[in-house]
């Protein structure tokens, strides 16, 4: 018999088949659950990222202004004070800008809480005047206090330190729940791939075999099964990254300039998010798969 | 991937081996054995001699009950189990059973060995193309398994075995679905294999491959290995009982 490579080289011998089959359906339902882990994971990541920016933005509009309330002096009225310890405010340093409310603004405030039109004209109203501190070098209470003193004024000065720890304490607390529920969505996703790697190893115990007596080492048997999940969680990542981008996309475009709500103001950027979500996949399937593939290989003879 | 060192003394030695499979009766006992680098034996004896079982002892697929193993100057008891991959890519097995990775096709199977050893496609490509129209396959390199004959299974588990040129060849059965003339020509392939420096055991029971194989026979039976028979003896008892019932090889 002679052989003629040049007649006898069959097409379709492009490149090695991998040594691990693909099993269609168990790999469909695994590529489902990673994809929509991921597209959890994406979105969960944006809602951080959005949350984040709205704190951030109140942090900053807080610690910007300061809220004095003024108590009129015997013989002084009220608007007479809360335009003194606007004036006294307004040249303190630190300060942009000093203005005292009037009546009509003070009975806004309060509508909330009374309705529009139901305070009478002679119930006594505390007087706010409204500090726009300089947001490069901000004034702070004791510069304030000091202001007021020293024009008299007796008044309580409300730098919103409170307002501002519990949006931070808020913004923490977002960050970390968000940061909380990634680390599920992968510790999930590892273990259902941990499972599906026993699950290969097991039902294809006769390609171990054959590979082990053809003498195959632990971490190249290991590799191959790594090498076929890690590739599978990523395109399965890259699919729920995509939707979740798509998702993120269609809540920008219909909620404006804000996002879908001015407290999740999400940004065109946050989308990018989702880049790193399949290599992330694709990490977390290798490391669980590595691992436990070796576990089941080094008990295998 | 670092071979072991060999000194050059006898490629598999086995002094006073027992095997036994779980808790039940050993089905070798006293095995004492010894094959020389670059020799080539038939293993012989009736079905369920342990034949098989001997060579599952030297490709390390199973421990012994008792005795010593030596395989390439080592005591195979002492192995580490990181030692085992690099002793077995020295190995050929030719299985009774083919163990063929069935989602792969006839080029895959056989290439399977030197995709282990770390050679690249376009390395091997060619090597693996000529082997299989050497056996007869050249036309169903992209065949699966599953739509092969038992003669052309086997050829495609020779062929595998023999391709990345180990030094032991350790060959269960290789005719037992090949026509008189593939029978041949395997045993051809074996031959040159051998000619070339590699050490063969080929395990039969047809008594015409080994008339015609030329070489000395370890005969097993009820699990004991008898004193080995030079070729010319073994030749002559093989035409003795050729034609008889021994004539087991039958047709593809």
């Amino acid at each position: 018999m002679t052989f003629d490579p040049r007649t006898d080289v069959h097409d379709g011998l492009a490149k090695p088949a991998p040594l691990f089959p693909r099993q269609s359906q168990q790999d469909r339902t695994l590529g489902l659950v990673v994809a929509v882990l991921c597209f959890l994971a994406c979105l969960c990541a944006m809602a951080a990222l959005a949350s984040d920016r709205a704190a951030s933005g109140w942090r900053r509009e807080l610690g910007a202004s300061a809220t004095v309330q003024v108590r009129p002096k015997a013989g002084q009225t009220a608007s007479e004070a809360a335009a003194r310890a606007a004036e006294a405010l307004a040249g303190a340093r630190g300060v942009q800008e000093a203005r005292a409310l009037d009546r009509q603004a003070a009975e806004k405030l309060l509508e909330p809480w009374l309705g529009a039109g139901n305070i009478p004209e002679d119930l006594p109203l505390p007087r706010l005047v409204v500090v726009d501190l300089d947001r490069r070098r901000p004034a702070d209470v004791a510069t304030l206090n000091q202001a007021l003193a020293a024009a008299g004024v007796d008044a309580e000065v409300d730098d919103h330190g409170r307002w501002i720890a519990d949006v931070r304490r808020t913004g923490d607390i977002t960050r970390g729940a968000a940061l909380g529920a990634l680390v599920l969505f992968a510790v999930a996703a590892g273990a259902m791939i941990a499972f599906a790697t026993r699950a290969t190893l097991q039902t294809r115990r006769d390609v171990v075999e054959v590979l082990h007596l053809a003498g195959a080492e632990d971490r190249f048997v290991a590799g191959l099964v790594q090498r076929r999940f890690a590739l599978l969680a990523g395109e399965a990542g890259a699919v729920g990254a995509a939707l979740a981008a798509a998702v993120a996309a269609l809540m920008t475009l219909a909620g404006g300039a804000d996002g879908l709500t001015p407290v999740l103001p999400l940004a065109w950027t946050d989308l990018l998010a989702v880049v790193p979500c399949p290599v992330l996949a694709a990490v977390v399937a290798a490391i669980a798969v590595r691992r436990t593939a070796m576990s089941i290989l080094l008990r295998a003879d | 991937m670092t071979e072991p060192a060999f000194t050059g003394g006898p490629l598999v030695s086995f002094q006073g081996v027992g095997m036994r499979y779980g808790r039940a009766p050993e089905v070798l006992r006293d095995i004492d054995l010894t094959l020389p680098q670059g020799s080539f034996h038939f293993l012989t004896g009736p079905s369920g001699a342990g034949k098989s079982s001997l060579l599952k002892l030297i490709y390390l697929a199973h421990e012994p009950s008792r005795g010593l193993i030596r395989l390439f100057d080592q005591d195979a008891a002492t192995l580490a189990r990181s030692a085992l991959p690099a002793l077995r890519r020295r190995m050929g097995v030719v299985f009774q059973e083919y163990r063929l990775l069935d989602h792969l096709t006839v080029f895959d199977n056989a290439a399977l060995p030197l995709r282990i050893a770390g050679r690249s496609f376009d390395d091997y490509r060619q090597d693996v193309l000529e082997l299989l129209a050497w056996v007869g396959l050249g036309h169903k390199i992209s065949a699966l398994p599953a739509t092969l004959s038992g003669g052309e299974k086997q050829r495609l588990a020779v062929a595998r075995a023999v391709v990345a040129k180990p030094d032991l060849l350790l060959v269960d059965e290789p005719t037992g679905n090949l026509d008189q003339e593939m029978g041949r020509r395997i045993l051809r392939l074996l031959k040159e294999l051998n000619r070339m420096g590699a050490t063969v055991l080929v395990a039969t029971h047809d008594v015409n491959l080994v008339a015609e194989g030329q070489a000395p026979v370890l005969a097993l039976n009820e699990g004991r290995l008898a004193a080995p028979r030079p070729a010319s003896a073994a030749a002559a008892t093989a035409a003795a009982t050729a034609g008889g019932p021994a004539a087991e090889a039958g047709p593809e």
